[in-house]
């Protein structure tokens, strides 16, 4: 690999593909897609539920089909796919390392784009008590052996979480002759929306809520599960397995290695309305943002992205002064967190997305250089998307903030 | 009669050693190095199943074993050994030094009779240091450092493979190795008959290396009772490579009199350790995580190193030290039984193994047995799983890469699934190629792993082929 490229894009899922196409279709020469593993299409590629495409290409594609629509829409565009290559750091002028089943090569690039996506917080970092046995799994462990080598990694699992893909990974379980024990919920209610949230007891799975997760035993494989629900009885079920759920976290730690500020609140990169982070070649898109969204979201963010990615490409880089958005709990994060003032470029993100820590009832509003521009009430619920239009004065601001205001 | 292993059928050893952790491994290679036919018998289903899997990894001087103790005599001497034959074995040596941190006056205070205690047990390289001075040599110590106590030797190795090198050895030299094999009873006429889990074994002489159940297995061979194990729990947090640079060197608390208190220090693979606690406890087999340990874990390092607040974690683990009712080593040698006894190696084992193995053949010449001629030492040469050196994603034609957080490739996982003594369940696996044991915890790349290791784990990562 010599010479230095147009663009390398990081992660061959929904927002890097679709980066890279609109980067192609802009007419910009050399945009290289790195995708470490072998075939395109990200976390997409193992969901066997979901439905993709729906928006991006007028039609569903289940599992790997949509990645191999991916890999399509890339080459035709023109896009220089690489798989099986993964970047094991960049320095600041955007000079990558990158290891390929061949040896490890050196590339470099005008801009870089992290698409780098999202997965779920295993075991250690939630700080889950008791032993450490084989079993223990999330769900894109699961259907990651399901989607590419039919394994299953248990037949009586407990389900921890009830957020969406804790719903769909019953049905993976169901569907592929285990049967989850029971599912179990830290946070008060099911985190899921209905009617979704109700598919456990449908399927006959009881669903506990406001529980203490105390012990997790097991020599060899998972043996059972001790907790405390929330009327305070501690209750142990045995299973062979324990199936961690949901709480999606960054992929991030290309970006944390590499030097790039990650925002303290989403745990991705820190970036402004144009997905550029505080490096100025380095932007970034997709879920690797904040976790997490649809592939059709991540889809139309890196096609965003990839455009103010080649708008920037006509400029001279600089560091431009991108000011912090800040926020209060229970708001737990605002995307993007920075904007950079000055610029007459159209902006990727027209919407801050934010995400609540909590369940919480009372006033969300946004306050530009302390007057209040945007207010809404009602009970903000974790997990769910919410979307406050960017004003177009927020750019160049001295501060743009989000308050709130607990009902008591 | 019962029924005997294959590979032990007709033949008397000459050393059997009953326990696989660091100590178990660092013996059978010693006394294969000296001509004898070694077998090892092992309770659990891989090498390091008990104490020797959890703990920190430091190369320790003995700056602060107690004077004039066995352990200090066997620290120094293991230590010797390791930097004598690491080379030769491909081991790692990360040089960190470490800053024994006093954080008030009391702290402070100590450090002086530290230093002399250091020099006293013949260590080199200590240094009383003012704040300022710590923290030139370690930028990210909080503010409220008072002073400290630079030991320039303590080091940092790779706690896994070092034994399995040491135990690889000694197979090549036609040593045995007997794992899920637990010693039911052992009795003395003349020579020893080991009664095992997987049949019977006979050997000339016995090295008892159980660690966690050291006693057990005396009272098993029907020694007399000399010490009690009281086994004490440590809990560690490994926190993400970015902490590494934050963590250059080795950072001790003052010590109390129960422990050495909780580290702060590098890891061979570029990760941060955060640990271990001191928590005494009967089970010999549960070594649990408890989730408030675990924030007190992360609370104290932050407050050691500001730095580390927030810092991803990557992993959780916990550990059972084979403490006894005494602090000293207990080392028994029997001669009129041909037994040796190497128990309650409570928290030093992996700098201290080498040192037993040779005080271990030291007393066994005291049992009058022929002596046996010494074969050439093979060469071994473990794939390198320390950042310090190259490693196998940065060789051409890896193949392909199976763990994106650890960067282990396909060849090297299939290289230890093919060696001499080849993984035994999945955590033999990880502790011998780094896989799926890093930040997503095989989020990525278990699935992989279920597949490649399918038929060759105790316990199977895939229970079994999917329904439809």
């Amino acid at each position: 690999m010599s010479g230095i490229v147009d663009v390398v894009v990081v992660g061959g899922g929904p927002a890097g593909v679709a980066a890279a196409v609109e980067l192609r279709r802009l007419g910009i020469g050399r945009v290289v897609l790195l995708e470490r593993e072998a075939s395109l299409g990200g976390a997409t590629r193992h969901c066997g539920h979901s439905p993709f495409g729906m928006r991006e290409f007028g039609r569903v594609y289940v599992g790997a089909a949509y990645g191999q629509r991916l890999d399509a829409e890339a080459r035709r565009a023109g896009v220089d796919v690489r798989t099986g290559c993964s970047v094991v750091t960049f320095d600041a002028a955007c000079r990558l390392t990158v290891t390929t089943p061949t040896g490890v090569e050196t590339l470099a690039a005008r801009r870089l784009l992290l698409a780098t996506g999202a997965r779920e917080m295993p075991r250690s970092a939630r700080l889950l008590p008791g032993d450490r046995p084989v079993g223990v799994v999330t769900t894109g462990t699961l259907q990651a052996g399901l989607a590419f080598h039919r394994l299953m990694p248990f037949r009586r699992p407990v389900v921890v979480g009830s957020e969406l893909v804790s719903q769909s990974a019953v049905l993976t379980c169901l569907t592929h002759g285990a049967r989850p024990v029971a599912m179990l919920e830290t946070e008060r209610h099911a985190l899921a929306p209905a009617p979704f949230r109700w598919f456990p007891a449908l399927a006959g799975v009881p669903f506990h809520a406001g529980v203490d997760l105390l012990d997790l035993r097991g020599a060899g494989r998972v043996e059972a599960v001790t907790f405390r629900r929330a009327d305070g009885a501690i209750e142990t079920l045995d299973c062979d397995g324990v199936l961690l759920t949901g709480r999606f976290v960054p992929e991030a730690s290309l970006a944390r290695q590499s030097g790039v500020a990650l925002d303290a609140g989403s745990e991705g990169p820190a970036i402004d309305q144009h997905g550029r982070t505080r490096n100025p070649r380095v932007f970034a898109g997709g879920n690797v943002l904040r976790a997490i969204e649809t592939g059709g979201w991540a889809f139309r963010e890196g096609r965003a992205v990839g455009r103010a990615v080649a708008a920037d490409l006509a400029r001279v880089v600089e560091s431009g002064a991108p000011r912090a958005v800040t926020c209060e709990p229970p708001i737990k994060l605002v995307v993007p967190g920075l904007l950079t003032p000055g610029s007459d470029e159209p902006p990727a993100f027209r919407h801050f997305q934010l995400r609540f820590a909590r369940r919480a009832r009372g006033w969300l509003s946004l306050e530009i250089d302390g007057r209040e521009v945007w207010a809404a009430e009602r009970s903000w619920l974790p997990e769910r998307r919410v979307l406050v239009p960017i004003p177009p004065a927020a750019a160049n601001a001295a501060t743009v903030h989000f308050r709130f205001r607990e009902h008591p | 009669m019962p029924h005997t292993p294959s590979c032990t059928a007709q033949k008397t050893f000459d050393v059997a050693i009953i326990g696989a952790g660091v100590v178990g491994c660092a013996v059978a290679r010693r006394f294969a190095l000296e001509g004898a036919r070694v077998v090892v018998i092992e309770k659990g289903g891989d090498i390091l199943s008990g104490a020797s899997k959890a703990n920190s990894a430091i190369l320790h001087t003995g700056f602060d074993a107690p004077p004039g103790s066995l352990e200090l005599e066997m620290v120094r001497a293991g230590r010797a050994e390791y930097l004598a034959i690491r080379h030769s074995l491909g081991l790692p040596l990360v040089e960190t030094g470490a800053l024994v941190c006093a954080w008030n006056p009391a702290e402070t205070a100590k450090l002086e009779a530290i230093a002399a205690q250091g020099r006293e047990n013949g260590v080199d390289g200590l240094r009383l240091l003012t704040a300022a001075a710590a923290r030139a040599t370690l930028p990210g110590l909080a503010p409220g450092l008072a002073a400290a106590l630079e030991v320039a030797g303590e080091h940092i190795i790779d706690p896994w493979s070092a034994p399995l090198a040491y135990l690889t050895q000694a197979v090549m030299l036609g040593g045995v190795f007997l794992r899920n094999t637990e010693l039911i009873e052992g009795a003395f006429a003349g020579d020893w008959t080991l009664r095992t889990s997987a049949g019977d074994i006979r050997a000339a002489s016995v090295v008892n290396a159980a660690g966690l159940y050291g006693d057990t297995v005396d009272r098993r061979l029907g020694l007399p009772a000399e010490f009690a194990i009281r086994p004490r729990k440590g809990q560690f947090v490994v926190l993400d490579k970015a902490a590494f640079a934050h963590v250059p060197r080795i950072v001790l608390p003052v010590p109390t009199e129960i422990t050495k208190g909780v580290v702060v220090c590098p890891t061979a693979f570029g990760n941060v350790l955060v640990g271990p606690t001191a928590e005494e406890q009967e089970d010999r087999v549960r070594a649990t995580v408890e989730a408030g340990t675990l924030r007190a874990l992360l609370q104290r390092a932050a407050e050691i190193v500001p730095a580390l607040a927030g810092m991803p974690v990557t992993a959780v683990y916990a550990g059972l030290r084979p403490a006894s009712d005494s602090k000293a080593y207990r080392v028994f040698a029997r001669p009129e039984r041909r037994a040796i006894t190497l128990g309650g190696i409570r928290s030093t084992g992996l700098s201290a193994a080498l040192g037993l193995a040779q005080e271990a053949v030291r007393l066994h010449a005291g049992f009058g047995l022929p002596a046996t001629s010494r074969p050439p030492a093979p060469e071994v040469r473990l794939p390198n799983l320390a950042e310090t050196r190259p490693r196998d994603w940065q060789q051409p034609d890896h193949g392909e890469m199976v763990c994106h957080c650890e960067l282990v490739t396909r060849r090297e996982i299939e290289a230890a699934l093919d060696s001499l003594v080849p993984p035994g369940d999945f955590g033999g696996l990880r502790r011998r190629t780094r896989a799926a044991m890093g930040r997503c915890q095989g989020f990525y790349c278990q699935a992989r792993l279920a597949e490649m290791t399918r038929g060759r784990l105790s316990t199977p990562l895939a229970v079994e082929e999917a329904g439809s």
